[in-house]
């Protein structure tokens, strides 16, 4: 009984610990996001609240939880209210198998990508829930756009998922970072190094994946879920105040976890660049983290130089581009590796 | 102490939400019970130790299926009072239905309960050096490939009727063609003339 409770306190507090490194690195993030964005455009950016205007996502945060919750009268409550809730909750509950370092994943389970997989198709939730008890044209148009985005983009990213899963022979997290240990450079002779990583081998997979996850987050330019020219907010019109905050964060909560899978399936993970003398004394979490900003700046660039694709194109590209491209690649990739022997046992 | 706890607070929640999926007014709030079932029922899975199928259950059927569930129901004018009227007159067929399938389960349980060696060699527990992944792959590729390439001919087959059904080729709509707008250049775009001055074209 006391065994169970002190592990119990143990898990619950590495969650506590981790919950809020996050929420303080995606508030930073938010800011580093409007900074990049506004220098691509020759504005300064957020720059009045604390030292550069660091603060600034503080501020918001503080703003929306103090002002009113304002619930439309035709709405239906119960779905409105949950709707932001399950969007939050369901982003920040797939970080708990992300290893950010060497054993650091809380739960370090078999199925880790499948569980992050699960979970990130799962966000559609939230926008359909917002979007259909708001009982209003522009959100439930959101609702209905953002279902079949959402849909056709998950097929191609489980597609790459499959083809890092027959390089690394494992579902879980951890194990796929260990298996770019080894890989193009050491069978050259390098030490274990950024050639072993992933990226290079399946590198339009790395492209086909980066690109999904912006359609999977709603980035843009694939934000037709909330294209304010057509659909003013989409889902979150007629949200305000905790709520909104609630669907912000979860937006931005699963843009860093996409971050970091790009990073854990590509880019090695906590794994340094070249394994010798001062870089692999370097804590693997900054490797990490340095990746996952690497991977978020490009987000953010994205966002400021490409526009925004209509509709038909973007299911296009879903379907008649990356969906056989993946295809194709899933084949060649196992026909690769099961006629050079580099299976994973 | 910790699985039996998990093993009825999923139970409860899946039946409870089970009831309501046909209970409900609402036939959206029905889905999204609905979607709440599943979740249970993939914790069951998860207590059982077949963490594969508990991911696979919300992947296929939550993150997809029912997202299209929900959206066909959203999109939708459901007469709620038309719907309620034939309730009873399906009740007697859902009754047998749910009785044939206690009855089913009460056999198995009884049966686990009066030998329970039998089970054993029924059903084979994995053994704890592979993972339930692997496992899976290795009777499903092996043992059972023939069926498993049969189910996914019959999804083929399926997925081209609907096709051919829904597919209708609209005369004068003008479309996209991706191909054509690249391969256009300014030799094929523009022409270039000689303007005099004072004239116009």
């Amino acid at each position: 009984m006391l065994e169970i409770l002190a592990l119990v306190g143990w898990i619950a507090l590495q969650s506590v610990a981790l919950l809020i490194a996050l929420l303080i690195v995606v508030s930073l993030l938010i800011y580093f996001d409007r900074k990049v964005w506004a220098a691509v455009q020759m504005r300064r950016g957020p720059n009045v609240v604390g030292p550069w205007g660091v603060l600034q996502s503080f501020a918001d945060l503080i703003k929306f939880a103090l002002k009113e919750v304002i619930i439309p009268d035709g709405a239906n409550k119960g779905v409105f209210v949950i709707a932001p809730i399950v969007t939050a909750l369901l982003a920040l509950s797939a970080w708990v198998v992300m290893p950010l370092n060497e054993g650091w994943a809380i739960a370090n389970i078999n199925v880790g990508i499948l569980y992050v997989f699960a979970l990130s198709s799962l966000g559609v939730y939230g926008v359909i829930m917002g979007g259909w008890a708001s009982n209003s044209k522009y959100p439930f148009l959101s609702a209905l756009r953002s279902a079949a985005q959402m849909v056709s983009y998950e097929v191609s990213i489980g597609f790459v998922i499959i083809t890092v899963l027959l390089c690394a022979g494992s579902l879980n997290l951890t194990d796929i970072v260990h298996a770019q240990n080894h890989g193009l450079g050491t069978k050259l002779g390098a030490p274990a190094s950024i050639l072993d990583w992933y990226f290079i081998p399946l590198f339009p997979m790395f492209i086909i994946f980066f690109i999904s996850a912006l359609a999977e987050t709603n980035r843009p330019p694939f934000d037709l879920v909330e294209a304010e020219s057509e659909l003013v907010a989409g889902f979150m019109v007629e949200y305000s105040s905790t709520p909104y905050l609630l669907f912000m964060l979860g937006e931005y909560v699963a843009i860093t976890m996409m971050c970091a899978m790009t990073s854990v399936l590509f880019l090695g993970g906590w794994l340094p660049p070249i394994n010798i003398a001062p870089f692999n004394m370097v804590p693997g979490v900054v490797w990490f983290m340095i990746k996952l900003v690497f991977v978020f700046f490009m987000f953010a660039m994205v966002k400021a130089v490409v526009p925004r694709y209509r509709y038909d194109q973007l299911m296009r590209l879903g379907w008649k581009v990356f969906l056989p491209i993946s295809l194709v690649w899933v084949v060649l990739t196992s026909g690769v590796l099961v006629y050079m022997g580099w299976l994973p046992s | 102490m910790a699985i039996p706890f998990f093993f009825y607070l999923f139970s409860i929640l899946a039946v409870a939400s089970a009831v309501l999926v046909v209970t409900a007014r609402n036939p959206v709030h029905s889905v999204l019970f609905l979607i709440l079932c599943f979740f249970n029922a993939a914790g069951l899975f998860v207590l059982l130790g077949a963490e594969f199928l508990a991911m696979i259950l919300i992947v296929v059927y939550v993150g997809a299926v029912a997202v299209l569930f929900l959206f066909v129901v959203m999109m939708l004018d459901v007469d709620f009072v038309e719907l309620r009227e034939g309730f009873l007159n399906y009740l007697p067929i859902g009754a047998v239905i749910g009785l044939i399938l206690m009855v089913e389960l009460i056999l198995l349980y009884a049966t686990w309960h009066i030998a329970p060696d039998l089970i054993a060699h029924v059903s084979s527990p994995q053994s704890d050096s592979v993972t339930n992944t692997q496992a899976i792959g290795l009777v499903l590729y092996t043992k059972y490939v023939f069926w498993f390439q049969t189910a996914g001919l019959i999804l083929l087959v399926a997925m081209i009727g609907a096709i051919v059904l829904t597919m209708r080729h609209k005369p004068n709509v003008k479309r996209q063609v991706i191909a054509d707008q690249v391969a256009r250049g300014p030799a094929t775009s523009i022409e270039i003339r000689e303007v005099k001055s004072g004239e116009g074209i």
